[in-house]
């Protein structure tokens, strides 16, 4: 079921491209309308103050016209002025300023609001999003990829909105200036009705080439960070293979397919812009040339011709906003499809209404589970886990033990409903996982996993995660996981920092911290895949037999991934899994005498040493000899991989009293 | 916060641009050439107003009445031969400017990745691994918008404003100081807007760095927080930063809008009070009706590079400073030097490793090493024991010159370690980490990060040798299987046998084991233990032991206590004195025994 919906929600992310010029206009205007439909209030609030500030634009070219016909040239041509003419004429041009003034500011401050109200808004929701979508969907996209659906693209989908007032201004703004000229003089409006759908015509056609140049800069922008963070992140491997230049090359090439295309992207901008700056002094030229046929035939007068004049030249650059907003559109459209389809993403995990009960340690059963991640392209789906059934009753402690990749921690993820499985089912004191009320089963199971996390946060913080619990039961929680000492010594203890991912603690401590981070919930199933396995043996030994006699953790049923002996050791029962299956369970002891595989596992290090024994016995005999180096070796090979049952709990045996080993060495 | 980040930080603009500009002189190529094409262009701008003026003054005669169609026919078409100049040389002005910055930039680019990688690991770690992808990313781009914006638009009003105010003066120069007077406080008011826009924004952008580490945190931590149902509480901080975020932006977009209507309005007081001067100044025959309306177009010349200078300035400020956080990566001396072609190339064979009086201690922290002495003889295989913060890790380091001891001295086959070239050292000493950092790409690149040339056959024979073969057939894809990133397709143990075999394919005469196979299970353990003998049989191995299997198969074991060497010999014989050696071996038997 997670497979279907994994597969279509790929789809969504990788298409948006395939679409055409018209197709993303009109994409994107359904875009700007979802905002304006969110911000109704403050949208028209800024195309108001737009619409007054494009008025008053075209207002300024008029009043200096109107000052120039009834002020300057009255003025130039009898030779004389009036005090009152003057400050009429200086009035006009600073009331129209004032009012042209309020409405750029409230233009720029409204966009700005509606801009990052929107921002905002679906930060929130994408955010939101992740935490209610499964962890099977996490698994399924990249963490690069949902870190910029979360900031870039939600950026990208709502950069159109600064300039979008201004471009609604400028539209109004054309409308006044269009009756404007008319009224001045139909003959040079022609002019304007040439010149001003030729800039409007260049700046679609500007849009179209910039549009795909400009994206592919923006994805080689993001290739050149994946590049350096994965480059940087490896710097010990690179480090230590001397793989410096070969990095070096890998990243010059990203960092030159973006010089290529940031140069293809000043191309079409280094062309466009001087034309479209150009086009509106060519129409002042036309005009005037023009204006003076119809000044002589005394259609229009000197200050009409300055009037229109000004305003070509006030109009030539915010007529460029409606470029601006155009620009944005391309990728607003491909932000916003990335942005939905985190937000429309299905296989959302559905929680019943199932109650589980508090205080005594729960009864964990799974039955005949199945469970797949999802096959990379083109490879074949593979089963992680097949038809895997045990279970622990309440208060016992189960271990889970079998080889490197054989799919333990994918276990321990169903057991906490980190995932479902595909089939089967994992139930929690006789309820199917899958019917336990949201939050049931965190407030019920605690897992310490094998890679701890730890938050920007402090010590407390990082404990609690936002539990309700004094001091006290932390440092309980701290003692237990052996962790109080450290954390004492800390600058200010629990209220120490800890940095980005716990940055300033060694992993053992990191382990530590997750396992009271576990531990001061009273957990009724405590899950621990292999959580100790960066603390020294001494404290682990130390943590797990705390574990067991613990009032903190002692009503628990306990599962527990471990390799290590003493650890099984505590455990009622083993389940022994080989490739994804339960080829043994019981008790260690029986386990030990009916599965080979399990014997080999858990006493390859007393094999290893027998064998080590021996080698040296033969080695010493060789010696005596003066000869036979490589026949040891031969001999030590055999014995260990190709033998069966005798052999190896033989070899048990002998090591089970290490210190006779030690003494006859 | 470090020393890295803060060194050139009160350098002044104009030295972080003299020495950006000597580190890329990509930037510099053919700038005179566009110099000259940007002041044709500028001086194209003021075409218009000059035939405004012409045709008003001698085109339209005295009165108006009769204006002289040939001359103003003639004049038109000067201009307009004047305006596609401009826009001819302002395309080629354009395309130089952007190729010269791009190729400079991305030379930068590059330049800085490499110096990254030449500091060392001290150096690497003690920066966040974010603002070292921002030098090379971030700040570059940073850079980069300008050059495509601001930078032209700076060339381009400078040019405007000087040729602007030549031509007023040159109309009238008492009108020219009266336009110049009226836009001297705004000149000012637009600095100190300018000074608190740049707060703000400074405020939006560490605002928004707090944002994006939670969103991290929410997605890096997916399975922490719903295993421990902290949705509630990680909303809350995401909500708390989004909110932090959203008003600093707020802020900052409240002091922008209030510089453009303080520039409209001071454009508007110069342009009644040229109506009204230049109205009297002509009365006095001082000016032409022509003349006074030219300088009214020339005034909105005047305006608009004021008006898109707080933005112009603000983005040039970001530029510079991204600039001089990358120049101060590459002045960040590694503290770990390649000694280059003067170093010693060291010939191939089984090494010999010495440590003399060496010590060691993290910058600004207690020594972590002191007074070490060993000799590690060619071909022996070595074990290091220790507890948790005994010096272990720091010996393996040191031995492999990811940091340089602070007293004393490593030699390899009597060189000293600080004179072998990097390019020799590599090749003949590797290390796998405990933590198997993997690419994003499939297990064989991975694998070939240890030797580029290998072939499919020669990865299969490596992971054969080191006794893998099972595991690699058990992959559903086999070589093929992608990784995922940073190697998360695959179990913790799974990556740690990658490193291994891409640290084994390399070939090194060297190997060091740091905790190397400490997530894997004990059967294979031992088997890639035993697969491991029989491969560095020849060379010489050293590893650090997570599990004292490891010691008691080495030739010799080497304990550290609290950054001493304590112990030294074999393990059988080590385990029969009282000691560090003997506890933490009696503890191992304890946890195996049953």
């Amino acid at each position: 079921m997670a497979d279907a919906s994994a597969a279509s929600d790929g789809d969504a992310l990788g298409a948006g491209g395939a679409s055409s010029t018209g197709q993303i206009l009109r994409e994107g205007m359904r875009v700007l309308g979802v905002a304006i439909r969110a911000e109704p209030r403050v949208f028209t609030i800024s195309v108001l103050a737009s619409a007054l500030y494009g008025a008053m634009t075209v207002g300024t070219a008029q009043a200096l016209g109107w000052a120039t016909q009834h002020t300057v040239l009255p003025a130039f041509e009898s030779g004389h002025t009036t005090a009152g003419a003057l400050a009429g004429a200086a009035l006009v041009i600073l009331g129209v300023a004032f009012l042209k003034a309020l409405g750029v500011g409230g233009r720029r401050f409204f966009a700005g609001l509606m801009q990052y109200r929107m921002q905002a808004r679906y930060r929130r929701a994408v955010t939101r999003q992740y935490l209610r979508l499964p962890l099977a969907w996490h698994q399924r996209h990249p963490t690069g990829q949902l870190l910029s659906n979360a900031n870039a693209d939600v950026e990208a989908a709502w950069a159109p909105l600064a300039p979008l007032p201004m471009a609604v201004g400028v539209v109004f703004m054309l409308l006044v200036a269009a009756v404007s000229i008319l009224l001045t003089d139909p003959v040079v409006a022609v002019v304007g009705f040439l010149v001003f759908p030729a800039i409007a015509l260049l700046n679609v056609v500007y849009q179209r080439r910039l549009a795909p140049v400009a994206t592919r800069a923006q994805q080689l922008r993001a290739e050149v960070s994946e590049v350096a963070h994965e480059s940087f992140e490896g710097g010990l491997v690179v480090k230590t293979l001397g793989r410096e230049q070969a990095e070096t090359e890998r990243f010059a090439a990203r960092a030159d397919a973006l010089r290529d295309a940031n140069i293809a992207v000043g191309r079409v901008r280094g062309m466009f812009d001087p034309v479209l700056e150009a086009l509106p002094n060519l129409g002042v030229l036309a005009v005037l040339l023009i204006g003076s046929v119809r000044l002589e035939s005394g259609a229009m007068t000197a200050g009409d011709l300055v009037h229109v004049s000004y305003l070509f030249t006030l109009l030539a650059f915010p007529i460029r906003s409606l470029g601006w907003v155009l620009a944005e559109v391309p990728r607003s459209v491909v932000g916003w499809d990335r942005v939905r389809s985190v937000l429309d993403a299905g296989g959302s995990m559905p929680y019943g209404e199932a109650e589980l009960k508090a205080g005594a340690p729960a009864a964990l059963r799974v039955e005949a589970v199945r469970f797949g991640y999802e096959p990379a392209e083109g490879a074949p789906p593979a089963d992680v886990l097949r038809d895997v059934s045990f279970e622990a009753s309440p208060g016992r402690t189960v271990a889970v033990v079998g080889p490197t990749g054989s799919g333990k921690s994918t276990l321990t993820s169903l057991l906490v409903r980190l995932v479902d499985p595909a089939d089967g089912s994992v139930l929690l004191d006789g309820l199917d996982a899958r019917d336990v009320r949201a939050g049931g089963i965190a407030a019920t199971a605690a897992l310490v996993p094998q890679q701890t996390f730890m938050f920007d946060d402090t010590v407390r913080g990082n404990i609690t995660l936002g539990l309700d619990v004094p001091d006290e039961r932390v440092w309980a929680a701290l003692r237990l996981a052996q962790g109080d000492g450290f954390v004492a010594a800390l600058p200010d203890g629990l209220d120490t920092r800890i940095g980005e991912r716990g940055a300033t603690l060694s992993g053992g401590q990191r382990q530590r911290l997750a396992l009271a981070r576990a531990v001061v919930r009273r957990p009724r199933l405590l899950v621990l895949d292999d959580a100790t396995s960066a603390v020294d043996p001494q404290v682990e030994q130390r943590i797990l037999a705390g574990l067991r006699e613990s009032e903190e953790s002692g009503a628990a049923t306990v599962v527990v991934v471990a390799y290590r002996k003493a650890t099984i050791a505590l455990a009622d029962e083993v389940v022994f899994i080989e490739h994804g299956r339960v080829s043994a369970r019981g008790p260690h002891a029986e386990l030990l005498e009916r599965s080979e595989g399990y014997r080999n596992l858990v006493n390859a290090y007393e094999r290893a040493e027998a064998e080590q024994d021996a080698l040296d016995a033969e080695a010493e005999a060789a010696d005596d000899v003066g000869d036979g180096d490589g026949d040891g070796d031969g001999d030590g090979d055999g014995d260990g991989d190709g033998d069966g049952a005798g052999a190896g709990a033989g070899a048990g045996e002998i090591v089970e009293e290490t210190g006779g080993v030690g003494e006859r060495a | 916060m470090t020393a890295l980040s803060e060194s050139a930080a009160r350098e002044s603009a104009l030295s972080t641009l003299r020495r950006g500009l000597r580190i890329s002189p990509e930037f510099r190529a053919g700038l005179a050439g566009t110099l000259l094409l940007a002041l044709v262009a500028t001086a194209g701008r003021i075409v218009v107003p000059v035939a405004v003026q012409q045709v008003i003054d001698k085109g339209l005669g005295k009165n108006g009445a009769h204006p002289d169609l040939p001359f103003i026919r003639t004049a038109v078409a000067l201009c307009a031969v004047g305006v596609l100049m401009t826009a001819v040389s302002a395309y080629l002005m354009n395309v130089r400017l952007y190729r010269s910055s791009e190729t400079g930039l991305a030379a930068l680019r590059v330049k800085a990745f490499r110096h990254v990688h030449d500091l060392s690991m001290l150096t690497q770690s003690g920066e966040r691994r974010g603002a070292l992808v921002s030098r090379v990313t971030g700040d570059v781009d940073q850079i980069s918008q300008f050059m495509q914006f601001g930078g032209l638009m700076i060339i381009v009003s400078a040019g405007q404003l000087v040729v602007a105010s030549l031509l007023m003066a040159v109309y009238s120069w008492p009108l020219m100081l009266m336009v110049w007077v009226s836009f001297v406080p705004l000149a000012w008011a637009l600095r100190r807007f300018q000074r608190m826009i740049s707060g703000a924004y400074t405020k939006v952008r560490e605002r928004t760095g707090d944002l994006l580490s939670v969103v991290s945190e929410s997605v890096v931590g997916a399975a922490v927080i719903r295993a421990y149902g902290a949705e509630e509480r990680t909303a809350r901080r995401v909500d708390e930063t989004v909110d932090a975020t959203r008003s600093a932006q707020t802020r900052a977009q409240g002091l922008i809008a209030m510089t453009f209507p303080s520039s409209e309005l001071v454009a508007a007081l110069a342009t009644s009070a040229v109506v009204v001067c230049g109205t009297l100044l002509g009365l006095g025959g001082h000016l032409t009706a022509g003349e006074l309306i030219a300088f009214l177009f020339l005034v909105t010349l005047f305006v608009s590079p004021m008006q898109t200078a707080t933005e112009v300035l603000n983005d040039a400020q970001n530029a510079i400073a991204g600039w001089r956080r990358v120049l101060s990566v590459l002045d960040t001396e590694p503290d770990v030097a390649d000694p280059g072609a003067d170093g010693e190339t060291l010939p191939r064979g089984p090494i010999e490793v010495e440590f003399e009086g060496v010590g060691f201690a993290y910058p600004g922290g207690p020594p972590v090493l002191h007074g070490v002495d060993a000799r590690i003889a060619p071909r022996s295989r070595i074990a290091i024991v220790g507890e948790t913060g005994s010096g272990k890790t720091t010996f393996a380091k040191l031995l492999t010159r990811l940091m340089d001891p602070v007293e004393g001295e490593v030699r390899v086959d009597g060189v000293p370690l600080r004179r072998v070239r990097f390019s020799s050292l590599r090749e003949r000493i590797v290390m796998v980490p405990q933590d198997g950092f993997l690419f994003d790409a499939s297990l064989a690149d991975n694998i070939r990060y240890g030797r580029a040339d290998a072939s499919d056959a020669d990865l299969r024979l490596a992971l054969t040798e080191l006794g893998l073969a099972d595991w690699l057939d058990g992959l559903p894809q086999g070589l093929a299987t992608p990784v995922g990133q940073r190697g998360e397709s695959l179990s913790a143990g799974e990556r740690q046998l990658v490193a291994l075999a891409r640290a084994y394919i390399a070939d090194p005469d060297l190997l060091v084991l740091d905790e190397a196979t400490s997530a894997v299970d004990p059967a294979t353990e031992v088997r890639i233990q035993r697969a491991l003998d029989g491969v560095t049989r020849g060379r010489t191995a050293v590893s650090i032991a997570h599990r004292l299997s490891t010691a008691e198969a080495a030739d010799e074991v080497i304990v550290f206590d609290q950054g001493r060497i304590v112990q030294r010999g074999p393990a059988s014989e080590l385990v029969k004195v009282p000691g560090v050696y003997a506890d933490l071996h009696a503890s191992w038997v304890a946890q195996r025994k049953i």
